[in-house]
C-alpha cells in the first residue's frame, strides 16, 4: 500500500510541476500576481509529495518489502540498517528520487527564504527550478519507476553489492547529488537574470551563497569518493580519472570559477555575462555527469545498470534545457551590460586567470572523458586515454593558477602593482624555497616535479597565512575579522595542503608486494612488518580471513595492523578492507590478498602524505562553510540590507 | 547576436550530437587493417624482475595465441581480468601479453595483486609495438592463428558475454582448422 502512496505522490508531484514551470512564467510575462504568487505553493506542494514517495520508499527497504523489484534486486533481510537506508539511493531508481528529492528541496528553500527578492525574479527562478524537476519526475516516472511491483513477490532480496555496504559509499552519493542540484539554483538564477536582463550586485550576493553551499557538498562528496575509492577498493589509488570521477570534478572545476567570477559581479559589476554563462555551464555539467552515468556512452568501474532508452530520455533533456539556456545566452548576453573596467595587473585580472584556469581544466577533462567516444564516433576505433593524458595536461596548467592564487588576495582592485604585492610576500616565497631545499635534501634522486608540488604548496600556504596576519594586524582584534575572510583563508590553505598531500602520495609512494607465511617480514620504508597471525572471523553478513601484522620501525613495535579478505555470500563476492594507519610519515596500508604457494598475496604501501589530501579536502570545504556564516553572504542575509535588495 | 554569444550554444550542438551518434554505438568490435596480415616484427624486453619477454618469434609457432594489450592504470583491463583467466585456461591456447606505457611497480602490483594469467609479458614502455600493432588504446587482444596472422582483434573489455559468443568460438574453429 505505501508503494501506490509513493507512486501517487511522484505523479501528483509532476502535475505541481508542470503548473510550476508554466504558471509564474505566464504570470511574470502578463503581470499577473495572482499567478507570480502561485509559484511558491506549487514549489512547495512538489517538495513534501516527492518526501512523501522517498519515504514511502524508505520504508519499503526497512522492512524488506520484496514484492518492489528495487528492492528485491538490491536489498536483503540480513543486511544492516544503515545499509538497507544507504541502499534507498544505491541504485538507479532510488538515486534519481534522492535527486528529485534534493531539487524540490533547494527550490523550496529558495521559494521560503526569497520573500525579500522581487517577487517577479523569484517567480522566475521557481518556475526553472519546477521545470528541471519535470523532467527528472518524467524520468522516473517513465523509463526508471521505483515503485514497480513484482509479481509474484521475491521471498529474499539480492542483496547490495559489497563494495558498496560502507559508510564512506553510504552518504557519498547524497553529498554529490547535493553538489549537483545545488548548481541548478545558480542555473535558475542565471535564467532568470537573462529573462529580466540584469545582474547586479544584489544578484551576485544571492547567487553566491548558493553556489558556494553547491560547492561545499560537491568538495565533500568527491573526497568521500576519493575516501572510499582508497581503502575499500584497496589498489592503493585515490584517483583513478575514471568518467564517473570526471562527471563529478567537471561541475566542481567550473562551480569553483563561478564562486570567484561571482565575487568580481558582486564587488566592481563586471565580468557578468561571464558569470551567466558559468552558472548554466556548471549545471550542465551536472546534468552531462548524469547523462554520461546513467547511458552506458562510456566504459566506467562504476558499472550502473545501464539502459539505452534511458540514455536517449536524458540526452534529450539535456539537449532541451542546456540547449535552450544556450539560446537564450545567445539572444540576451549582450543586454548585460559591462560595468567596472579593470588593468590586467589587479583582483580582478588575478580572478580572471583563476576563470581561464579552471575553465580549461574542466575542457581538458571533459576531452579527456569523451575522447574515446569521439574517437568511435570519428574513426570508428575504440581506446583510452587515462591518467598519463591528465597528468601532461594538469600540472602545466594548474602551476599558474596556484602561484596566483597565493598573490591574488595582495593585489588592489582595479589595479594593482605587483612590485609590491611581491614584497609583501617574501616569507611565503623564503617558505617555499627552503620546503624544496628540505624536501630535496630528504629524498635525494626522487622525482624532479615533486619538488614543483612542495613549492607551490608551500607557497600558497605560506602566502594565505601571510594574508592572514596582516589583515589580523590591520583589523585589530581577530574576533573582528570577517569570517568570509577566515573562510578564503582557510580554503586556500586547503589548496596548498591537497597540492602537498597529492605530491607526497604520488611522487614518494613505496610498495613491497611478497608471498608472505607466517611468521615471515616484509619492509616497507622505514618499517618492517612481520605477519603474526592469519585467521577466519566472521561479520553480520559476511565471512573473512584476517591477517594480524605487527609493525615495528628499528626493531621497536609500533602498532598492529588487521587488513581483512571478505566474501559476502548475497551477492557472492570478494572484497579487500585494507588496514589503514596514519603515521607521522604517512599512511601505512595494508592488504591481504588470496592464499597462495602456502602463503598469502601481501601488499604493503607507504603513502607519505596520504592523509593532507583529505586534510586539504576537508579545509577547502570548511573555508566554504565558514564563508556562509558571515553575515554578508548568508543566505537570506539581503533581508537586512532591504535597500540594495529592493534594486535588484 | 554576436558569435561570441552564440559561441557556446555551438559547442553544446557539437557536443549533444556526438552523444547522440555515441548512443547508437553498440559494436565494440572494430575492423583493422591488420586482419589478415602478419604479425608485426617486434622483440620486448621483460618487465624488470621477471626473465621472459616477448618477440614475434613466439606468435609464428603452430597454435592459437592471444595477445592482450594491457596497463595498470587502465581501469577496463581490471574489469576484464577475470574474462583472461578464463582465456588461459582454455585448452591449446597461449595468452601473452603486452604491458603498454606502464611503470614496472604498478604493473607488478597489477598481476600480482589480481594474478598473472600470461605465458609471457613483453614491456612496451614507449608504446612503440602497440602503435605498429594498431593499437587505439587500451585493452585491446588479438587473436593469432598457427600462420601468425592475426584474425581478429577485440578492443574494450573482454566481456563475459564476449567470451562466450567470440572468443571461445573464434578459437574452436580456429583448432579445427588447423
Amino acid at each position: 500500500m505505501t508503494a501506490e502512496i509513493g507512486h501517487l505522490a511522484l505523479a501528483l508531484a509532476l502535475a505541481l510541476a508542470i503548473l510550476g514551470a508554466l504558471l509564474p512564467q505566464l504570470g511574470a510575462a502578463r503581470r499577473d500576481p495572482a499567478l507570480i504568487a502561485a509559484a511558491v505553493p506549487l514549489t512547495i506542494g512538489q517538495f513534501v509529495l516527492v518526501l512523501i514517495a522517498f519515504l514511502a520508499l524508505t520504508w519499503a527497504y526497512v522492512v524488506s518489502d520484496f514484492s518492489l523489484a528495487v528492492v528485491a534486486s538490491n536489498s536483503h533481510t540480513e543486511k544492516p540498517m544503515l545499509y538497507k537506508l544507504s541502499g534507498v539511493w544505491g541504485n538507479h531508481e532510488g538515486s534519481l528520487l534522492l535527486w528529485a528529492l534534493i531539487l524540490t528541496f533547494f527550490a523550496a528553500l529558495v521559494a521560503l527564504l526569497g520573500r525579500n527578492l522581487p517577487a517577479r525574479f523569484r517567480a522566475r527562478v521557481l518556475a526553472v527550478e519546477s521545470m528541471i524537476a519535470v523532467g527528472f519526475l518524467l524520468f522516473l516516472l517513465l523509463t526508471s519507476n521505483p515503485f514497480e511491483r513484482l509479481s509474484p513477490p521475491a521471498v529474499e532480496g539480492m542483496g547490495l553489492n559489497p563494495l558498496l555496504q560502507d559508510p564512506g559509499l553510504a552518504f557519498h552519493p547524497p553529498f554529490l547529488y547535493l553538489g549537483y542540484v545545488g548548481f541548478s539554483v545558480a542555473f535558475a538564477f542565471a535564467i532568470a537574470a537573462l529573462q529580466e536582463g540584469r545582474v547586479d550586485a544584489a544578484w551576485a550576493r544571492w547567487v553566491r551563497p548558493w553556489t558556494l553551499v553547491a560547492w561545499v557538498f560537491l568538495t565533500i562528496g568527491i573526497a568521500l569518493g576519493s575516501w572510499w575509492a582508497y581503502y575499500e577498493l584497496g589498489w592503493g589509488g585515490f584517483w583513478f580519472w575514471d568518467p564517473v570521477e570526471n562527471a563529478s570534478f567537471m561541475p566542481w572545476l567550473v562551480g569553483t570559477a563561478l564562486l570567484h567570477s561571482a565575487i568580481v559581479v558582486e564587488k566592481r559589476d563586471s565580468l557578468k555575462s561571464w558569470t551567466v554563462l558559468l552558472a548554466i555551464i556548471a549545471f550542465s555539467f551536472s546534468l552531462l555527469g548524469t547523462f554520461l552515468v546513467r547511458s552506458g556512452v562510456l566504459t566506467s568501474v562504476h558499472a550502473f545498470a545501464t539502459d539505452p532508452a534511458r540514455g536517449v530520455f536524458i540526452l534529450g533533456f539535456l539537449a532541451l534545457v542546456v540547449g535552450g539556456s544556450l539560446t537564450l545566452y545567445a539572444m540576451r548576453a549582450e543586454t548585460l551590460t559591462a560595468g567596472g573596467l579593470f588593468e590586467p595587473i589587479s583582483r580582478e585580472g588575478a580572478l580572471v586567470l583563476n576563470n581561464v584556469v579552471l575553465a580549461t581544466a574542466a575542457a581538458t577533462v571533459l576531452l579527456g572523458t569523451l575522447y574515446p567516444l569521439l574517437l568511435d564516433v570519428f574513426t570508428g576505433a575504440k581506446g583510452t586515454v587515462g591518467p598519463p593524458y591528465f597528468h601532461a595536461v594538469f600540472i602545466p596548467l594548474m602551476t599558474p593558477l596556484f602561484v596566483a592564487l597565493g598573490l591574488a588576495p595582495f593585489l588592489n582592485w582595479k589595479r594593482a602593482d605587483l612590485k609590491t604585492a611581491l614584497s609583501r610576500l617574501w616569507i611565503a616565497a623564503v617558505t617555499a624555497l627552503i620546503a624544496v631545499t628540505v624536501v630535496a635534501y630528504l629524498t635525494w634522486g626522487g622525482p624532479v616535479l615533486a619538488l614543483l608540488g612542495v613549492a607551490v604548496g608551500a607557497w600558497m600556504i605560506g602566502a594565505a597565512l601571510t594574508d592572514l596576519a596582516s589583515r589580523l594586524r590591520q583589523g585589530g582584534r581577530w574576533m573582528r575579522l570577517p569570517r568570509a575572510q577566515w573562510g578564503m583563508s582557510a580554503a586556500h590553505i586547503g589548496v596548498g595542503v591537497l597540492v602537498l598531500g597529492i605530491t607526497g602520495a604520488t611522487a614518494w609512494n613505496r610498495e613491497s608486494l611478497e608471498v608472505m607465511r607466517v611468521g615471515d617480514s616484509l619492509s616497507v620504508g622505514p618499517y618492517t612488518v612481520r605477519l603474526e597471525n592469519v585467521a577466519p572471523v566472521a561479520g553480520p553478513n559476511y565471512t573473512a580471513v584476517r591477517g594480524v601484522m605487527v609493525v615495528s620501525e628499528k626493531g621497536r613495535a609500533v602498532m598492529t595492523l588487521y587488513p581483512e579478505s571478505r566474501t559476502y555470500a548475497t551477492p557472492p563476492m570478494t572484497t579487500t578492507e585494507a588496514a589503514i594507519r596514519p603515521t607521522a610519515v604517512g599512511d601505512i596500508y595494508a592488504v591481504i590478498g588470496e592464499e597462495t604457494k602456502g602463503g598469502w598475496a601481501v601488499r604493503l604501501y607507504l603513502k607519505p602524505l596520504q592523509y593532507w589530501i583529505w586534510i586539504g579536502a576537508g579545509l577547502m570545504a570548511l573555508g566554504g562553510v565558514l564563508s556562509l556564516s558571515d553575515r554578508r553572504y548568508r543566505i537570506g542575509a539581503p533581508a537586512r540590507r532591504k535597500g540594495a535588495a529592493h534594486a535588484a | 547576436m554576436r558569435l561570441k554569444s552564440l559561441l557556446p550554444l555551438l559547442i553544446f550542438l557539437g557536443l549533444a550530437a556526438v552523444l547522440w551518434v555515441g548512443l547508437g554505438l553498440k559494436p565494440r568490435e572494430v575492423p583493422t587493417v591488420m586482419i589478415g596480415r602478419a604479425v608485426p616484427e617486434f622483440d620486448l624486453p621483460p618487465l624488470d624482475g621477471r626473465t621472459q619477454g616477448l618477440a614475434s618469434a613466439a606468435l609464428r609457432v603452430p597454435g592459437v595465441k592471444i595477445v592482450n594489450v594491457f596497463a595498470s592504470w587502465c581501469v577496463p583491463c581490471r574489469v576484464e581480468h577475470p574474462q583472461l583467466s578464463a582465456l588461459k585456461n582454455l585448452p591449446g591456447i597461449a595468452l601473452y601479453g603486452i604491458n603498454y606505457k606502464d611503470n614496472v611497480a604498478d604493473a607488478r602490483a597489477f598481476l600480482d595483486g589480481l594474478g598473472d594469467p600470461f605465458a609471457a609479458i613483453g614491456y612496451d614502455r614507449s608504446g612503440r609495438v602497440s602503435i605498429d600493432w594498431g593499437v587505439y588504446g587500451v585493452p585491446e587482444t588479438y587473436v593469432v592463428d598457427g600462420d601468425g596472422k592475426i584474425v581478429y582483434r577485440h578492443v574494450g573489455p573482454i566481456s563475459d558475454d564476449d567470451l562466450k559468443t567470440k572468443f571461445t568460438p573464434l578459437i574452436e574453429r580456429l583448432r579445427e582448422g588447423a
